[in-house]
C-alpha cells in the first residue's frame, strides 16, 4: 500500500504568547513541531505499512526549515520526503495551499491512500484535507480515529461525530483526515533520524517550477481569501477579587451569587 | 513581488509592526523595516497613514458579482433533526441580508425532510431550497457536495454559511473547492462592510492569540463556517414557508462511501453547550483525584464539569468536556474556572459565559482579567468549601 502523508511544521502554539506592550506575537524561543494531528497520520501510515507493506511519502509545504519536520517523519518511519518550498508559495490561503499540495501529489506518483491530520494547531481550519481530496477527485473521510479494515480496494473506518461515531466504508484511493484518538505516535528512531539528517537523506525539495504551477495560482497571489485586518481579542471584565480566609471568601461569594439570583 | 518602506516618509508610528499578521515588520533606528519572511499580504499598507509602504504587487482584478444575490444557510439535519447552529445562522443571515438588501434562503438536503421547512421559515428563511433523494438520507461528502454544487450553479448566491460541526467542516471545504471559491473556517463574527458590501469574516488565528478579519473578494458565494453557540436565533412563529424543490441525479457509484452504522453515544454525550453551570478545571487541579471536588461542586450547582486542553491531554477528562480553541465554545450562566490560568486558547471558548468565577492561587493569572468574581486561594480548599456552602444555602 503506497501512502502519502501530508505534514505541516507549526509553531508550538500552546506556548505562543502576546507581548503585552505591542500586542504582537512573541516568536523567539518558540519551538517548531510537527503538527500534532499530522503525527497521528504518520503513525497510522506506518502501522498500515507494517501490516500491508508498501511505501510512505511524507509531503510538506513550508519554508526551508520545514525540512526538519520531514526529517522527523523519516525518523519515525516514512520512506521519502518531499518539501515544497518556494517564495511563491508564501502567504497562501487554503485554496492556494490545496492547489500546491494537489499538484505535488499528482507529480509524486501513484498512491492508494493519502493521510493527513484533521487540522493544524496554528490555523485550525481543517480545510486542507477535504480541499486536496476535491482537487484530486478522491473520496474523503474526516475525523477518522480507527481503521477497522483495510484492503487494496477499500477501507472501513470510524469517523468521530459530536455525539458518537459513524462506521464508514470507503473505496480506495481515498484521503483520510485523522484525529488524536487514532493512535499513540512513536518517537523517531535515533538511527533513522541520523540518516534522515544526512545529506543523502531521501528528501527532495520542489519549487513552483518543479510542480508546474504559475505564481498567480499559488501563495498570496493564488489565494481567494485575504486578511483584511488583525487585532488582539478583547475580553476584559470588571472583576472583583476576593482574598483571605477560605470560609470567609466563600461565604462572600455565595452571598453575591444570591444577590444576582444565580443560586 | 515585494513590499518595502519609503524611509523618508516613515514617521516611526509602528502601526505596521502592530498590524503585520506574520511578525515581518520591525523597528530599526526609529524607522520600520520589512523582514524577509514578509508574505506581501498588504495588511501594513492599509494601516500606514504616511503612505510610506510601497509594493510592486499588482492588485488582483475583482470580477463583477452584481448578479450574485442572497444569503444562504446550509440547514444541517441529522435523522430529521435540525442542528441548532443552522437556526443560529439563519438568525445572523437575516441581519446580513437586511444590510445587503437581499433575501435569506436555507438549503435543506436529506430524505423525507420536507417537514423541517416550516421551522426554517420561522427562524428566518425567506425561501427553502429542498433537495430530497434516498442517497442524501445520511450525510455523505460527495453526495451532499454534488447537490449543493447544483444549487449554487443554478441560483448564484452571494453568501453561503454552514455550521462548523463535524459535518460542516467536512462539507464546506469540499464545496468551496468544487465551486471554485474561498472559505473562512470557524468564524465567531460576521458583518457586512458598509462600503464594499462584502462579508467580513472574523475568526481566531494563531491559536486564538489574534483575531483576523478575512475578506473573500475574488469569488462567490462568499463562504464561511461558523462556530456553534456563537450567533443568536430569531424566531417569528407562524411565518409561512416558501419552498423550491430541486432534483439531483445521484448514483451510488459516484459517491464512493457508504455509512455502515451511526452510533450515538447517549450516555457519554455531555452537552456542555446546554449546561447552565460549568465547573472547569485547569492545570492547577493537579491530578485525576483533584477532579473529584469539581464534580461535587458541579453536582451541588446542577452543572457539568469541563476542562482545559491540558486536563484532557492528561486523560483526566474525555475530549467532549474540553472547552477552548480546540474544544468547545460554551456560554453558560455561570462558568467557574478552577486552577485555570486562562491561556487565550481557553478564554476563547468561554468568554460568552454570563458570569465567570475564577479560583486560582496565582493572583496574576490572566483568568482574573476575565472574571466577574475571583477568589485567590488553593482550589483544593476553596472548591469543597464552596460546594458545601452552596448546598447549605439551598436548605
Amino acid at each position: 500500500m503506497n501512502i502519502i502523508v501530508l505534514v505541516k511544521q507549526v509553531p508550538d502554539t500552546a506556548e505562543v504568547k502576546l507581548d503585552p506592550k505591542t500586542g504582537n506575537l512573541i516568536r523567539e524561543g518558540i519551538e517548531s513541531i510537527i503538527n500534532p494531528d499530522d503525527r497521528h497520520a504518520l503513525e497510522a501510515a506506518i502501522a498500515l505499512k507494517e501490516e500491508h507493506g508498501g511505501k510512505i511519502t511524507a509531503i510538506s509545504m513550508g519554508p526551508p526549515q520545514a525540512i526538519d519536520a520531514l526529517s522527523e517523519a523519516l525518523g519515525m518511519g516514512a520512506d521519502t520526503g518531499i518539501l515544497l518550498s518556494d517564495r511563491a508559495f508564501a502567504g497562501a490561503d487554503t485554496w492556494a495551499t490545496s492547489t500546491t499540495l494537489g499538484k505535488a501529489i499528482e507529480k509524486a506518483g501513484t498512491y492508494d491512500l493519502i493521510l493527513c491530520g484533521r487540522q493544524a494547531i496554528d490555523g485550525d481550519t481543517a480545510q486542507i484535507g477535504p480541499q486536496v481530496a476535491e482537487y484530486l477527485g478522491l473520496p474523503q473521510v474526516s475525523y477518522v480515529y480507527d481503521i477497522e479494515k483495510a484492503s487494496k480496494k477499500s477501507m472501513v473506518v470510524k469517523r468521530r461525530m459530536e455525539d458518537g461515531f459513524e462506521r464508514v466504508q470507503c473505496t480506495l484511493p481515498a484521503l483520510l483526515t485523522v484525529i488524536g484518538d487514532m493512535n499513540h505516535p512513536r518517537y523517531s528512531h535515533v538511527a533513522n533520524l541520523i540518516d534522515a539528517c544526512k545529506e543523502k537523506a531521501k528528501i527532495e525539495i520542489w519549487n513552483a517550477a518543479d510542480i508546474g504551477v504559475q505564481t498567480r495560482d499559488v501563495g498570496l497571489e493564488g489565494s481567494l481569501t485575504n486578511v483584511a485586518k488583525t487585532f488582539a481579542p478583547k475580553f476584559q471584565r470588571e472583576g472583583e477579587i476576593l482574598k483571605g480566609d477560605t470560609l470567609v471568601v466563600v461565604k462572600e461569594l455565595v452571598a453575591k451569587l444570591k444577590e444576582n439570583m444565580l443560586i | 513581488m515585494t513590499v518595502w518602506i519609503e524611509a523618508d516618509l516613515c514617521n516611526g508610528c509602528k502601526r505596521c509592526v502592530k498590524t503585520c499578521p506574520y511578525g515581518a515588520a520591525e523597528m530599526k533606528d526609529g524607522k520600520a523595516h520589512i523582514l524577509e519572511h514578509c508574505t506581501s499580504c498588504g495588511s501594513c499598507i492599509q494601516v500606514c497613514k504616511q503612505k510610506a509602504i510601497s509594493t510592486d504587487v499588482e492588485p488582483k482584478a475583482i470580477p463583477d458579482f452584481s448578479d450574485r444575490k442572497g444569503v444562504w444557510v446550509f440547514a444541517e439535519q441529522r435523522d430529521g433533526v435540525l442542528m441548532p447552529v443552522s437556526l443560529e445562522l439563519l438568525g445572523k443571515a437575516q441581519e446580513l441580508a437586511g444590510e445587503l438588501g437581499q433575501d435569506v434562503s436555507a438549503i435543506l438536503l436529506g430524505y423525507k425532510v420536507s417537514g423541517l421547512c416550516k421551522t426554517l421559515a420561522e427562524y428566518g428563511a425567506d425561501r427553502v431550497y429542498l433537495v430530497e433523494h434516498k442517497a442524501l438520507k445520511d450525510y455523505r461528502t460527495i453526495a451532499y457536495t454534488k447537490a449543493i454544487e447544483d444549487l449554487v450553479v443554478a441560483h448564484k448566491p452571494n453568501v453561503l454559511l454552514m455550521g462548523a460541526t463535524h459535518i460542516g467542516r467536512d462539507l464546506a471545504p469540499r464545496v468551496s473547492r468544487r465551486v471554485g471559491v474561498g472559505l473562512t473556517a470557524d468564524c465567531t463574527e460576521l458583518a457586512v462592510d458598509p462600503e464594499d458590501k462584502i462579508l467580513l469574516q472574523t475568526r481566531p488565528a494563531f491559536g486564538g492569540n489574534v483575531m483576523a478579519t478575512i475578506a473573500n473578494r475574488y469569488s462567490r458565494p462568499q463562504m464561511a463556517t461558523v462556530r456553534p453557540g456563537v450567533m443568536e436565533t430569531h424566531r417569528e412563529t407562524g411565518k409561512k414557508e416558501k419552498v423550491t424543490k430541486h432534483t439531483v441525479a445521484l448514483t451510488e457509484k459516484e459517491i464512493f462511501t457508504k455509512v455502515l452504522e451511526i452510533v450515538r453515544e447517549k450516555k457519554k454525550g455531555v452537552r456542555l453547550d446546554q449546561a447552565k453551570v460549568i465547573v472547569a478545571g485547569g492545570r492547577g487541579v493537579g491530578s485525576q483525584e483533584g477532579m473529584k471536588s469539581l464534580f461535587a461542586l458541579a453536582d451541588a450547582m446542577g452543572g457539568e464539569v469541563a476542562g482545559t486542553r491540558i486536563i484532557v491531554e492528561e486523560g483526566w477528562l474525555p475530549i467532549e468536556r474540553q472547552v477552548g480553541q480546540t474544544g468547545q465554545t460554551v456560554r453558560p450562566e455561570i462558568y467557574i474556572a478552577c486552577g485555570v490560568s486562562g491561556a487565550i486558547q481557553h478564554r476563547a471558548g468561554m468568554l460568552g459565559s454570563r458570569y465567570v468565577i475564577a479560583i486560582n492561587k496565582d493572583e496574576r493569572a490572566p483568568i482574573f482579567g476575565v472574571a466577574d468574581w475571583g477568589i485567590v486561594g488553593d482550589l483544593h480548599e476553596v472548591v469543597p468549601a464552596l460546594a458545601k456552602a452552596i448546598k447549605a444555602s439551598k436548605k
